[in-house]
């Protein structure tokens, strides 16, 4: 496989009047077509700076993002980010949020008609349809963040970013997105950047994870492969020795060689 | 086991109160629909009473205060007598200065609809250019400041000067008025739209036009709509006063007239209309701030 996005040397500062503080330091990854990579780290180790850094919302100090051998330095639709507090627009329905991005990405090459079931589609493929004349604030938490998956699933991204995406849910519901993330992620084979600081999310979502060290000045410690076969069924994996051996890998590198010294 | 056997037992006694529930419930139901409509009246007398029992102990304590002859203002019962054609018929046209203060009001609400529409328009873009861009704040925020504090009054004469007639001079201080409101509380409401939806707009690269209708103006309407409920109520205030001092039709030119040919019940009912039309216009402008900021207010 070749390399589809790729970090290259990326480091981060932030001034602040005189003072500096960087906060990542030569990040190097290779991601591939494909693939689903999660971020899991401590927080405030950058692991949300980096994911910005990827979608251009922040520029990089040094180093370079680049996407099919092109620099990325902006923001755009080809990398489509859910947000950990979904951003959906409450002014809008539900289909009109979608419809917001669809109309912006697809209006000049779709028609009205294909952009419309085109936005059905997607708001089906996260099992939203029902809601769709809904505002957001009439919608349960889950339910805002499906529909923020469906926004990011319907501009057709290259690679679809993901900020703490279920991070505010509650246990079930999140459960439940996760093995909608997968559905999705089988049939549409698309490409996921995933911050997280869920140790069993990252093992049961990602193909590899990229454990970040303590900030200031974080970098990549440890990059695990995850060698499950997919479709992985989350009640079949509980006993599987290699999903347990990945589980205490991660474990291993957050709680015993990078520990949150700042802990409260 | 145990507790199947005892759920499955539960059903058996249930016959009995079930059927003393059939009978309640209707009654309830029917009482409930019998109160919906007392309840509906009852809340309705709740909010009107009591402001008809204070007016009609204000127009009592005013009647005694002023009702003995030689008094400096005159009683409720000498406004009837005097003016009460300006009171039953606001819309009668009886010669060029002599036609109903409905008209009059009209005319000042048209003077007002341009300048506070002029004001609602500029003060929305200015105030989202001071809103987005720090630049535009720190050159222009100083002096909005400054010249907000100016006085609408302030403004008249300059205003004659420049466009030497009294209508767009009154027309000038009302925009001038209510411009400052709509303006900085625009920049507020700018300043305050999430970093979220900003970041939507970026990675859905939104141009400026886009950003500006879809994003900027539904996030800030709440704020919008505060400037621009309290920019109707100082473009009603002022208009009263320019008019007063630039003449031709209007209320506030009316008051002024009355005073000057001593017609003191004329000003009483002129006050009356000036306080009834600056409530509905208030109202107005906040009943449509929120029909339109149903969905905002709620994020």
């Amino acid at each position: 496989m070749s390399a589809y996005l790729k970090l290259d040397h990326i480091s981060k500062s932030f001034r602040r009047g005189s003072s500096e503080t960087e906060v990542l330091r030569d990040i190097n990854l290779t991601i591939h077509k494909g693939e689903i990579v999660s971020i899991i780290g401590h927080s405030g180790c950058g692991k949300s700076t980096l994911l910005n850094l990827i979608a251009g919302l922040t520029p990089v100090t040094t180093g370079g993002v680049l996407l099919e051998d092109r620099e990325v330095n902006a923001p755009g639709p080809e990398r489509a980010v859910v947000f950990q507090n979904h951003s959906l627009l409450p002014w809008l329905t539900v289909y009109d949020n979608v419809a917001l991005a669809v109309d912006k990405v697809f209006g000049n090459s779709k028609s009205r008609a294909e952009r419309r079931s085109w936005i059905l589609h997607n708001l089906d493929l996260v099992q939203m349809t029902h809601a769709k004349d809904k505002r957001p604030s009439e919608i349960s938490g889950g339910m805002k963040q499906r529909v923020g998956i469906a926004r990011a699933l319907a501009i057709e991204p290259k690679i679809l970013l993901l900020d703490e995406p279920f991070g505010a849910l509650d246990a079930l519901t999140r459960a439940h997105l996760q093995d909608s993330v997968m559905q999705i992620h089988a049939s549409l084979k698309n490409t996921m950047i995933m911050i997280t600081h869920d140790v069993d999310e990252a093992v049961l979502l990602s193909d590899r994870i990229v454990m970040m060290t303590n900030g200031p000045s974080a970098t990549i410690g440890e990059v695990l492969d995850v060698k499950l076969a997919r479709p992985r069924k989350r009640l079949d994996l509980v006993a599987d020795r290699s999903y347990i051996a990945a589980r205490e890998a991660v474990l291993k590198f957050l709680y015993e060689r990078h520990r949150f010294v700042e802990a409260a | 086991m145990t507790l199947a056997v005892v759920k499955s037992q539960e059903p058996v006694t249930p016959p009995a109160p079930a059927e003393a529930k059939v009978i309640a419930l209707p009654t309830s139901q029917k009482s409930s629909f019998a109160e919906m409509l007392p309840r509906y009246a009852s809340s309705f007398a709740s909010n009107v009473v009591p402001p008809l029992i204070t007016a009609a102990l204000i127009l009592l304590v005013w009647q005694i205060a002023f009702g003995n002859p030689g008094a400096t203002l005159p009683s409720p019962v000498q406004v009837w007598k005097d003016a009460s054609d300006l009171i039953v018929d606001p819309f009668f046209v009886t010669g060029p200065q002599d036609i109903g203060l409905g008209w009059r009001t009209l005319t000042s609400l048209q003077r007002v609809g341009i300048g506070f529409g002029l004001a609602a328009v500029v003060g929305v873009m200015v105030g989202a250019l001071v809103g987005q861009s720090v630049w535009a704040m720190r050159g222009l925020d100083p002096i909005f400041q400054i010249l907000r504090t100016v006085p609408p009054l302030a403004w008249l004469p300059i205003s004659l000067a420049a466009f030497r007639d009294s209508s767009p001079s009154a027309i000038f201080v009302i925009f001038i008025t209510s411009i400052w409101p709509i303006l900085i509380n625009t920049a507020v409401g700018v300043r305050n739209i999430p970093q979220d939806y900003r970041n939507v707009a970026q990675v859905l690269r939104l141009n400026t036009f886009e950003f500006f209708w879809k994003i900027m103006l539904p996030s800030a309407a709440p704020y919008i709509f505060t400037g621009l409920r309290i920019g109707i109520g100082l473009a009603w205030l002022a208009i009263v006063a320019a008019e007063m001092l630039t003449g031709g039709v209007g209320i506030g030119f009316f008051i002024w007239d009355a005073w000057n040919s001593s017609r003191l019940s004329d000003i009483v009912v002129a006050l009356f209309y000036i306080g009834l039309v600056g409530f509905v216009l208030d109202r107005i402008v906040g009943a449509l701030g929120s029909l339109v900021t149903r969905g905002t207010a709620a994020a």
